[in-house]
């Protein structure tokens, strides 16, 4: 039988707003243990919450740019447990009333996919606890747990989205997009080492073409994209062979190991979670102005997903892909607009990050001369765009040697010196014709045309 | 001079201070005076507090307003200890005001309570009557403004705490309308119904020291501007329409002379030209104690769960590891009050039983909003007992929760619907004081300070308890 993957996510970004969610206290990585505190975020006897605008005003952005509807009324709820790391008992989250529903994702590539978005909510962080003895920094054996309340009450924005991805690939990709475009609405640093950007993950497999839902895994703790990608994978292989072995799969929460590339159970809570929801009283509800939700989706940028499309025809999904998520695509546009080739621009930019504030005008001229330039004049002109006074001039006379004939008996030196080397290459290890580009560029101190030699090389070695 | 500060209402000291007959030091002295004499019988303070100087009036807060510097334990050893580190925004604008603060009067625990029995470092004692409770759980305040020991004082108001001890002390409290007067740093009870007011000997002491405390504030979200404050001066009641609603008027145990006094001050109000007329609050009356009763101890089940022994007050020294920690530190903290609503509101919000208890208690608050609001389009206040009782015996519903509930039965419903209301003196019965309640529409303060004014005026109740004149 063949397997499908149903994956949903939940994702939550911290967002960099200046303040935290309900208080005053600068938000953020960084700063001594508990100095950025005060009643409000230690939950002092009294203390009520105030939202934070920004955080708001982000969120319905970043629902926006996830195609959801904004709610004329949001809600702010208490999700209660105990635990260290949560000072005031419950947690300010949102609930059946949140503030952004129903969006709807189209990831771009060769074969786009679409993704739906449940929800995306505002809520804040919890205090991070720090475990010390023991030896492993781990709960479990520790001497002593502290609590470091700097963390608690940023502004977190939760994602989640329908099981609609099918595959650890999709989850990876559409993840990275999800990542591009928060990064570029400047909500968040979105970065999954510094946790800044969480992502669990609901897994099940099913029969290939079936539309059931089967009892899902639920991957926690998992803090990279690679890891993602490989915890997914990892969950859908043990299905698949549970089934397959006749077994059932039980619903679980699971930890992803990269060291062994493994899952092992979650840590088991206490006692069952009843958060006993109920609207949090300290705070009104939230009904954003509808002209301030208009200019919020007006002001949105073109977003990565729109760009990738945009630059697919000419460049192909995967370039296009790769130019927008390093967020090359500007000066790759501004090349191009001055009459460089596409294919070259997005050579010459995915090479070499162009500097900020180039000018790229006088950069164009470079391009465009390439072929005839030292590879050295290229990248010295990139390297120094951006520098005042920066001219093609300096630049265009730094001619490569493209004589075939200046060229043909040095060449031939190279090569009667690695008799070995040319051997391996004709018996097929054509990789091998860097390490001749190489030398030869050695010899003549750069300024040989790398597609002059290449051409020489191959008809010499051919032969 | 001598200052009687049994007598003296604030109105009367702010005008000595004025004309310099008495300096702010002396005044000062002479409450804590009236404190060291009296309070060792009454037990109205939990602490008191040094001339912190400044030019205005002594005055008195209830233990739940955090006060920086000064501990702060809303009656519970959960808190013994605990120093705020910042003032509670009514601290901060009684100071800006320039009133010092005598010192933290006593609650039930975390103002669960209709008599300061609930306190876990014991129980006031009412003025007119040391052998019985001063009411609950603004006991403290109430007993200290009647027996001369704060010009005023203020209270917290979730079902009935400042209403209810002002009209078992013979004084005047006002619950103000939901949202007028900031909670930020109020050692919270239930969010939804916590208010601050004032506790003074007349109306316009009350309205005078509303106006220092209310007023929209940024950081508390649920505060709205509110309309100038108006000190009242009319001594009649032309052009006000009242209600008189009957389910309030003959609920089942209300007593006798309680019923009469009240009686008589609605006849007051005939006299005075108001249009007096019956209403109706059926369901107000019979579904607002329930609904309190999920919705208090649901929001309480929550707010009270940051006290876990892990940032300050009360850790319990015992324990291995951290659940037991939780545990022991919150049963040795909370007394059985606490521990009761902490149960019944947890049982109310858990899965499987919140759309029967709290869902449903919020569709009842509804109805008792809408049921009131509909009797606001006819009248501009409604008047009831404030208390069916005056009163009662230290130690009588000590151990009866239900009884103790219903102290509140009155005051209740108007608090659910997030109202205002004023309770004055209107005679007595047995020797104790009866609270006359007037309720008015939101932010309707001026018309409640205008009506009781003029009733205050025309009654003529003498505020000081017969057995110390």
């Amino acid at each position: 039988m063949t397997w499908e993957a149903v994956v949903g996510l939940e994702i939550h970004v911290q967002l960099k707003t200046r303040t935290k969610m309900f208080c005053r206290c600068e938000a953020g990585f960084g700063g001594a243990e508990n100095t950025r505190t005060c009643p409000v975020c230690l939950a002092h006897p009294g203390a009520l919450p105030v939202a934070n605008r920004t955080a708001v005003e982000w969120t319905i952005r970043l629902g926006h740019a996830l195609g959801c509807t904004i709610a004329d009324r949001a809600v702010f709820h208490r999700k209660n447990y105990f635990y260290p790391d949560n000072p005031k008992g419950y947690q300010i989250s949102q609930y059946d009333e949140p503030l952004c529903v129903g969006g709807l994702v189209t990831v771009p590539g060769t074969e786009p996919f679409e993704v739906g978005i449940v929800r995306a909510h505002l809520e804040e962080d919890a205090a991070k606890t720090v475990h010390r003895g023991g030896g492993t920094g781990r709960k479990v054996g520790a001497e002593r747990s502290l609590i470091d309340f700097n963390r608690a009450g940023t502004p977190l924005v939760e994602i989640v989205t329908q099981p609609d991805l099918r595959s650890a690939d999709q989850a990876r990709r559409f993840l990275q997009l999800l990542r591009q475009t928060i990064v570029e609405l400047g909500i968040s640093d979105a970065r999954m080492e510094e946790g800044t950007l969480r992502c669990d993950a609901n897994v099940s497999v099913r029969p290939a073409g079936s539309d059931e839902l089967r009892t899902r895994w639920e991957l926690k703790n998992v803090n990279s994209f690679a890891y993602v990608g490989r915890g997914i994978e990892a969950a859908i292989r043990e299905q698949v062979a549970l089934y397959e072995s006749g077994g059932t799969v039980e619903q679980e929460t699971y930890d992803y190991e990269p060291d062994t590339d493994t899952l092992t159970q979650h840590r088991s809570k206490e006692e069952a979670e009843d958060y006993r929801y109920f609207p949090e009283p300290d705070l009104v509800p939230l009904e954003p102005e509808p002209e301030l939700v208009e200019r919020l989706r007006t002001e949105l940028p073109e977003l990565p997903a729109a760009r990738i499309v945009r630059h697919t025809e000419a460049l192909g999904a995967d370039d296009a892909w790769a130019l927008v998520t390093t967020e090359r695509d500007a000066t790759y546009a501004a090349l191009v607009a001055e009459g460089v080739a596409e294919r070259e621009a997005f050579n010459v930019t995915m090479n070499q990050p162009i500097p900020p504030g180039a000018n790229v005008a006088e950069l164009a001229k470079v391009v465009k001369a390439a072929k005839t330039l030292t590879r050295e004049a290229l990248q010295k002109a990139v390297a120094a765009s951006a520098d005042p006074g920066f001219t093609a001039d300096a630049y265009l006379g730094d001619v490569a040697i493209t004589d075939a004939a200046e060229l043909d008996p040095l060449i031939d030196r190279i090569l009667a010196a690695n008799p070995g080397q040319v051997e391996s290459y004709r018996g097929g290890k054509e990789g091998l014709l860097g390490f001749f580009v190489g030398q030869v560029m050695k010899e003549t101190g750069g300024k040989a045309s790398p597609k002059v030699v290449n051409e020489r090389l191959r008809e010499k070695l051919r032969a | 001079m001598t200052i009687d500060t049994l007598r003296l209402t604030a109105e009367e000291a702010d005008a000595l201070l004025a004309r310099k007959e008495v300096s702010g030091a002396e005044l000062f002295a002479a409450y804590r005076d009236a404190i060291e004499a009296r309070d060792p019988e009454l037990h109205c303070f939990l602490r008191t507090c040094d001339d912190p100087g400044g030019d205005g009036l002594p005055i008195a807060l209830k233990d739940v307003i955090g006060t920086k510097g000064v501990e702060t334990t809303a009656g519970s050893k959960i808190l013994a200890g605990y120093v705020p580190v910042y003032d509670s925004t009514v601290a901060a604008r009684c100071k800006g005001g320039g009133l010092r603060l005598l010192g933290k009067t006593n609650t039930d625990e975390v103002a669960m309570g209709s008599s300061t029995e609930n306190s876990a470092f014991g129980p006031s004692r009412n003025p007119w009557d040391p052998t019985r409770v001063p009411g609950g759980s603004g006991g403290g305040s109430a007993a200290a403004v009647s027996a001369g020991l704060a010009p005023w004082a203020l209270g917290s108001d979730t079902g009935g705490s400042i209403k209810q001890p002002s009209a078992l002390c013979g004084n005047v409290g006002l619950r103000p309308t939901y949202g007028t007067v900031s909670r930020f740093g109020i050692v919270a009870f239930a969010s939804s119904l916590d208010q601050v007011g004032p506790v003074a000997k007349t109306v316009r002491d009350c309205a005078r020291l509303y106006s220092v405390i209310s007023g929209r504030d940024p950081a508390d979200s649920t505060t709205v501007e509110v309309p100038a404050v108006e000190v009242p001066t009319a001594e009649d009641l032309k052009g006000l329409r009242i209600g008189v609603p009957v389910e309030m008027r003959d609920a089942p145990g209300i007593e006798p002379g309680v019923r009469d006094a009240v009686a008589r001050a609605v006849d007051l109000c005939s006299e005075l030209g108001a249009e007096v007329e019956e209403c109706s609050l059926p369901r107000s009356v019979e579904y607002g104690l329930p609904c309190y009763y999920l919705i208090a101890p649901a929001e309480a089940s929550s707010n009270l769960a940051r006290y876990d022994g892990v940032r300050y007050g009360h850790r319990s020294p015992e324990g291995n590891g951290l659940i037991e920690v939780y545990e022991r530190t919150r049963d040795e903290g909370f007394g059985d009050e606490p521990k009761r609503r902490i149960m019944l509101g947890t049982y109310a919000l858990s899965a499987g039983y919140y759309e029967a208890f709290y869902g449903k208690a919020q569709q009842v608050r509804t109805v008792i909003i809408r049921e009131h609001a509909a009797v606001f389009e006819r009248f501009d206040l409604i008047v009831s007992a404030t208390s069916p009782t005056v009163a009662f015996p230290v130690g009588e519903r000590a151990d009866d929760p239900l009884a103790m509930y219903a102290s509140d039965l009155l005051t209740i419903p108007s608090c659910v619907a997030g109202l205002p209301g004023i309770s004055i003196p209107c005679g007595l019965s047995e020797g104790l004081p009866v609270g006359l309640q007037l309720v008015g529409p939101q932010l309707a303060e001026n018309t409640l300070f205008r009506a009781a004014h003029a009733l205050e005026r025309a009654l003529g109740f003498d505020y000081v308890p017969e057995r110390l004149r």
